[in-house]
């Protein structure tokens, strides 16, 4: 048998990701994580355990934060998945991402995307969280770097500057 | 040393708050860690691993795999003999497992496939014929054991080393004492769990190189032990260490993974790639030693102590990795914090077949600065004393020599004492907060770099390469590795600073060992110190040429030049100048291409007695936290309410990245204290191999933190600075236990304190944890006045 017998079981996946639809073969049993990094080369998207226990490989999907471990990848067919790599703004990084590398919130900085998403997710349907649903927003997510200290108040400084934005 | 570095009195990057120079690209997603490599033509490795804890291996047969289609490579232990080990004298490790396995996920055979799932089908396909033996899986099991042993290149059976030290007259001390107190101590073992798994992927190309990129600690340790394992010249291998995901000194050995895509590369020719899951990285382990504690300590009724004598047992693990420094390290510390006039010391490393233990942060100190503190929190106690106080008046003075041979230079230990006892109202809580709810104290110190290297040599532990464009940039070539410390960021700025630029316009090369000069690594919180100043140090050779440059231009002494703001300027008439691009120009043209080179090794110590080389540094840091906590009587929960810690870091480098060191460090501490385990079944299998059962703080059991920053501007460090990685941790842990009982009246022994030990604590159902008989050895004696005289710095 050559090696070529050995790939089985692709299909073709069309998933939109940061706005853009890609056509690419995918595994039917791998999950929206291996499509993205090996299919897609969006390594931006980490893995730590890659059995729904750590939330390093977050992403959303239709704006909601999932683990990307999780989903398998024919299953986000049809919703709008979210990277890191689509998380800046036309030329500039996004509040948060500013936010995190103003206040040293990324020491290591592997778990880092994940938690941008989660983030996200929290600061687009609540502008203005209290600190207490910060930390439960991002209680999902681990980080063994910061302490979550400065993460969690790069949160509340991008979130002050989101709302100053849309006040003027 | 450069005078810049450490006699200008004002700083320009130093001391700001400033972003480091790798955050951006962490947060676009950008950083391309080792497993986001991918090669044309990459095959994929996986380990074949023990499922027996000890065994012998009889044969092993590739023969099945070797026929599986997409199969390209197998290699066994037979392919790899050579043994290897981080520490010359302990080399016991081999890459595959020549006829003995040692601990369940012991690597036996690697197979190179055209995707992971091929290479698992294969290992399925791997025949190995074991005889299972009995696994020791206790220190009094490796003690007893004398007829079984683990290893045969030791002396006594599965006893990795024992050593015994008696400094100054420990007899004498107790006698002099008004009370004697004793106690048991056990921290049970933990891991590094940093988020990002073990990765390598190594080429082998046609010119005869071998290159390995690793999520490593270490890139120059592993390059040797490469080299030594594949018989390759160094000359003919280059290790770059990848962005790390998170080490806490896990990724510090060289690993069996690495040796295997190495190996694998050179017979297929092709790239390989290995990334372990979740459940290898707990087996491959080298985390926190499990370790049994007695310690005596004699004091006067005033607490002034007279006299210590501490023994720690440590269960080692299968094989030695940093164990030998490991058990040094758990004595040696004890005496550069508060006075101490005798000491003794017996520590023993035993072999057992569980994963090998290694250094994380803290490298056993923190197990007996637990042990320390709680027993002086006892002591203040029984006392009638307020712990706080007790210890002030103790205080080890700043350029002084401990009874064990450290050099201590500055010290702002009291003033971390003072500090969190005032923030935190420590007076007006301590024994006085109602019953559930309680305060803990306890204080510490840690190293800033080992003072002697891994193997014995005279070559400097830092080296930095910088060169200078005539376009106005500089490239700084180290080969320091960045684990998320942000070493990177504190080579850029070192440089700004000492060449009167900003960071942006300093480019950072490191950890790569065909290109940057030799750095050790990144362990014993050694990096700022040791990077720091041979940056500066090269930093000040540049300087020399481009003021003999300059001061011709200007027509001012070169002793009358300063660079700041981008320029060389008269520093009597600062108008007269000119920029630095300029002068790089003009100075390439006098002298040729513009390079220099700084390095850095740390000062002698005073102890010259066997064993001495563990504990010398080139400054001690020192930290001391008080923890807030309410304890549920009913169910033994513990909740923190919150954390002050001080810690002297020399001078804060940059304030915002020493306060996240300190953050980081509590954090641990409260996971190691609360509910960290490597725990084993009775076949050595792990108990909780996965972050959900291995449990860790998330958001919602992280307290809030206050930080407190107490600046020594240290003689020996880079602009003053000492390290802050490492340890703010140790003194959470005690202060914990302490709080335990300040709110609930019962004495935890053990680390985690969980709440099934309060509860049966309450219930005095709660064993004291037993220490082993054991003959240590005749004790080496020293005491202070013998050894090398060696100047202070300052």
């Amino acid at each position: 048998m050559s090696d070529s017998e050995t790939i089985t079981g692709k299909r073709l996946l069309r998933l939109r990701v940061n706005g853009e639809v890609h056509e690419v073969a995918g595994h039917v049993t791998h999950s929206l994580l291996e499509v993205l990094r090996e299919e897609m080369g969006l390594t931006g998207t980490k893995h730590g355990c890659e059995l729904g226990e750590c939330g390093t490989c977050t992403v959303l999907v239709d704006g909601e934060p999932i683990y990307s471990c999780l989903m398998l990848a024919v299953e986000a067919e049809g919703q709008e998945i979210t990277t890191v790599e689509g998380l800046a703004l036309p030329g500039r990084p996004h509040p948060l991402q500013r936010a995190f590398s103003d206040l040293g919130a990324a020491q290591c900085g592997y778990c880092i995307p994940g938690i941008l998403l989660a983030a996200k997710a929290l600061l687009d349907k609540q502008p203005d969280p209290p600190r207490a649903d910060i930390e439960e927003a991002l209680s999902g997510n681990l980080c063994r770097c910061t302490g979550y200290t400065k993460i969690l108040e790069a949160v509340e400084r991008a979130a002050e500057e989101m709302n100053g934005q849309r006040a003027t | 040393m450069s005078e810049n570095g450490t006699k200008k009195r004002s700083f320009s990057v130093i001391g700001s708050s400033l972003p480091r120079i790798d955050g951006p690209a962490k947060c676009a997603g950008d950083t391309r860690y080792a497993d986001d490599i991918v090669m044309p033509r990459m095959l994929f490795c996986r380990l074949l691993r023990s499922p027996h804890a000890h065994a012998l291996i009889h044969d092993v047969s590739t023969r099945r795999a070797l026929e599986l289609p997409g199969v390209h490579a197998v290699v066994t232990g037979e392919d790899v003999p050579t043994k290897f080990g981080i520490m010359p004298s302990t080399q016991d490790e081999e890459a595959l497992a020549v006829d003995k396995v040692r601990y369940v996920g012991d690597p036996v055979a690697a197979v190179a496939a055209v995707s992971e799932d091929a290479a698992e089908e294969a290992l399925r396909l791997i025949d190995v014929d074991y005889e299972v033996l009995d696994p020791i899986l206790s220190i009094e099991g490796a003690i007893e054991a004398e007829d079984h042993r683990i290893h045969t290149w030791n002396r006594r059976a599965n006893i990795q080393k024992a050593v015994s030290f008696e400094f100054g007259e420990v007899d004498a001390g107790f006698e002099e004492a008004d009370e004697i107190f004793e106690g048991t101590y056990f921290f049970q073992g933990n891991t590094h769990l940093p988020m990002e798994q073990y990765c390598a992927l190594a080429t082998y190309t046609p010119d005869g190189k071998l290159t390995l990129w690793s999520s490593t600690q270490t890139p120059h340790y592993v390059h040797r032990a490469l080299s030594r394992v594949l018989d390759l010249p160094m000359g003919r291998i280059r290790v770059i260490a990848t962005p790390v995901g998170g080490g806490f000194g896990g990724k510090s050995d060289p690993f069996s993974h690495e040796i295997a895509v190495a190996k694998l590369a050179m017979i297929t020719g092709r790239p390989v790639k290995i990334t372990l899951n979740r459940e290898e990285s707990f087996y491959v382990h080298r985390g926190r030693h499990p370790v049994k504690m007695w310690m005596r300590t004699g004091v006067k009724r005033d607490g002034t102590l007279t006299g210590m004598w501490f023994r720690s047992f440590l269960d080692g693990g299968g094989y030695s990795s940093y164990g030998l420094a490991t058990v040094y390290y758990t004595g040696a510390l004890q005496t550069v914090t508060y006075k101490l006039p005798s000491y003794k010391f017996e520590g023993v490393r035993v072999f057992t077949n569980k994963p090998p233990c290694g250094p994380k942060r803290g490298h056993g100190t923190p197990q007996p600065r637990f042990a320390m503190e709680v027993q002086l929190d006892e002591i203040a106690e029984k006392l009638g004393l307020d712990p706080v106080e007790m210890r002030l008046k103790q205080v080890v003075e700043p350029d002084s020599v401990t009874v064990n041979g450290l050099r201590v230079s500055t010290i702002g230990l009291r003033e971390c004492i003072e500090k969190v006892a005032e923030r935190s109202g420590w007076k007006d809580k301590h024994r006085s907060l109602p019953r559930g709810h309680g305060i803990g104290f306890a204080a510490s110190s840690y190293i800033s770099g080992a003072g002697l290297p891994i193997y014995w040599n005279d070559m400097p532990h830092s080296g930095v390469q910088i060169r200078a464009d005539r376009g106005g940039g500089v490239t700084v070539f180290c080969g320091s590795t960045d684990i998320g410390q942000g070493s990177d960021s504190i080579l850029a700025f070192a440089v700004a600073e000492e060449l009167g630029l900003q960071p942006d316009d300093v480019r950072v090369f490191t950890a790569d060992t065909d290109l940057t000069p030799v750095d050790l690594g990144s362990y014993s919180s050694r990096v700022t110190v040791m990077t720091g100043n041979a940056a500066i140090q090269a930093c000040g050779s540049l300087r020399e040429r481009l003021f003999e440059v300059a001061a011709e231009v200007l027509e001012v002494p070169a002793d009358d030049l300063e660079m700041e703001e981008g320029r060389v300027r008269s520093r009597s008439l600062p108008e007269r100048g000119l920029g630095f691009a300029e002068c790089v120009e003009r100075a390439e043209a006098r002298f040729g291409t513009l390079g220099a080179t700084g390095s850095y090794r740390p000062p002698r110590h005073p102890g010259d007695y066997k064993g001495a080389g563990v504990g010398p540094t080139p400054s001690y840091s020192y930290s001391a936290a008080v923890v807030e906590l309410h304890c549920d009587g009913d169910t033994g929960e513990i909740h923190i309410d919150k954390v002050w810690i001080a810690h002297d870091c020399g001078r804060a480098f940059n304030p915002l990245w020493v306060q996240g060191q300190v953050e980081g460090s509590v954090y641990m501490a409260l996971g190691e204290v609360l509910m960290e385990e490597q725990i084993f079944r009775k076949s050595g299998v792990h108990k909780i191999p996965s972050i959900l059962e291995y449990k860790s703080p998330t958001t919602l059991e992280t307290p809030p933190i206050e930080t407190i920053l107490v600046e020594t501007d240290d003689p020996e460090g880079p602009f003053g600075a000492k390290e802050a990685g490492q340890g703010p941790l140790l003194p959470v842990i005690p202060a914990v236990s302490n709080a335990v009982y300040d709110a609930v009246g019962v004495r935890i022994h053990e680390i985690p304190v969980t709440p099934d030990k309060i509860l049966r604590a309450l219930d005095q159902r709660l064993k004291e944890p037993t220490v082993p008989d054991f003959a240590f050895p005749t004790p080496i004696r020293w005491a202070p006045g013998q050894g090398v005289e060696v100047p202070q710095k300052s």
